[in-house]
């Protein structure tokens, strides 16, 4: 018999409403529901989650890590992008 | 509490033996710990194990209450002789292959969940409290062993062929679930909780499309019977019996 090897998914967890899902890992599962259900099992058995995403690992478009010289070190000297130039008025608490 | 002196034989039998339901097969599925396919399945046969036998603490804790005799969960799930168990025989089958282990947790949740839905008016508050609570896990168990039955059956020339031979195994079993008993009609009669043979059109009804979608054939009755909430058992409890009470047979009141 051929033995395939489950897809990969990638597990997005939100922890409460009002958060953002995170990424928080992978599961090997043979199809959407199934790494729902997997994802629930090994990675919101202590109560981390309200809800979950499965993404297709495959499906992902990921930047490539040779690029990241030019796609992310552009940014290093350029500190005028933060918002942090600007004097507050006094009235103006937790920016 | 007042329950303790209005308890009657058949209330506590009643409750004993969801207990030792969820007991023996979360013992039963708690062998899968470290030993199944993947290691996604292993933590979601881990899971459904701990809520069983979650459940269990909870029901033993109760029917200890309402037998009186100052016996607690740990007594009642350790130092019983094999005759007190009143589990019925499916849950103490050995687990054979992946098949067999889930077609059993899809049989038996179904029957689980029409079991706690109809306990959320038990006259007994504490169990229909327990029966809340767990029907939730019960649901959760259900739909994960359901979508396994359907891949399984539905799936290669060999995955359907052992789904198959597990429900063929399994189907006569589920007899048991549903035979005439009568400690049964007395707690029906006292709004406690249903009569099990009551609930077996809805069983049939929750579980035979699931089957249908998983293309497996559902063998017809027969005459075979089992008697394991009567306390007998088969030959597999014994064995079940000793890995499970060795510690506190051996270390009495051990505590971690």
């Amino acid at each position: 018999m051929e033995r395939k090897e489950w897809p990969l998914w990638e597990v997005f967890v939100r922890s409460k409403n009002g958060l953002d899902h995170k990424h928080c890992g992978s599961v090997h599962a043979p199809d959407a529901r199934l790494a729902l259900q997997v994802a629930r099992d090994v990675y919101t058995r202590r109560q981390e989650g309200v809800s979950i995403w499965v993404v297709r690992a495959s499906d992902i478009v990921a930047s490539d890590p040779d690029a990241k010289p030019e796609l992310f070190d552009p940014a290093e000297d350029k500190i005028y992008r933060h918002p942090t130039f600007y004097t507050l008025p006094d009235e103006v608490n937790h920016m | 509490m007042t329950q303790q002196n209005i308890a009657t034989p058949e209330h506590i039998e009643y409750v004993l033996r969801m207990g030792d339901n969820a007991l023996i097969l979360g013992q039963r599925l708690s062998e899968w710990c470290g030993h199944a396919p993947v290691l996604e399945e292993d933590m979601a046969l881990a899971n459904t194990a701990l809520d069983l036998i979650g459940q269990a603490r909870l029901l033993l804790t109760h029917a200890g209450k309402l037998e009186g005799q100052g016996r607690d969960e740990d007594q009642l799930a350790f130092l019983r002789v094999e005759r007190d168990y009143r589990n019925v025989t499916l849950t103490e089958l050995p687990n054979e292959d992946f098949g067999r282990t889930v077609v059993r947790n899809f049989l038996f949740a179904a029957f689980q969940v029409l079991l706690y839905q109809r306990l959320a008016t038990s006259s007994d508050a504490e169990l229909a409290a327990i029966a809340a609570k767990s029907l939730k896990e019960a649901r959760y168990h259900l739909s994960h062993a359901g979508e396994w039955v359907i891949r399984l059956g539905d799936g290669t020339e060999l995955s359907h062929a052992r789904a198959q031979a597990a429900l063929d195994y399994l189907w006569p079993y589920t007899a048991e679930f549903f035979a005439a008993n009568p400690a049964d009609d007395a707690v029906a009669a006292a709004g406690i909780g249903p009569a099990w043979a009551s609930l077996e059109p809805e069983w049939e009804a929750l579980v035979v499309p699931v089957l249908n979608e998983a293309t497996l054939t559902v063998p017809a009755r027969t005459p075979f019977r089992t008697y394991g909430k009567f306390g007998r058992h088969s030959e597999h409890m014994g064995h079940l019996l000793a890995t499970m009470q060795y510690m506190q047979r051996t270390y009495p009141g051990a505590q971690w």
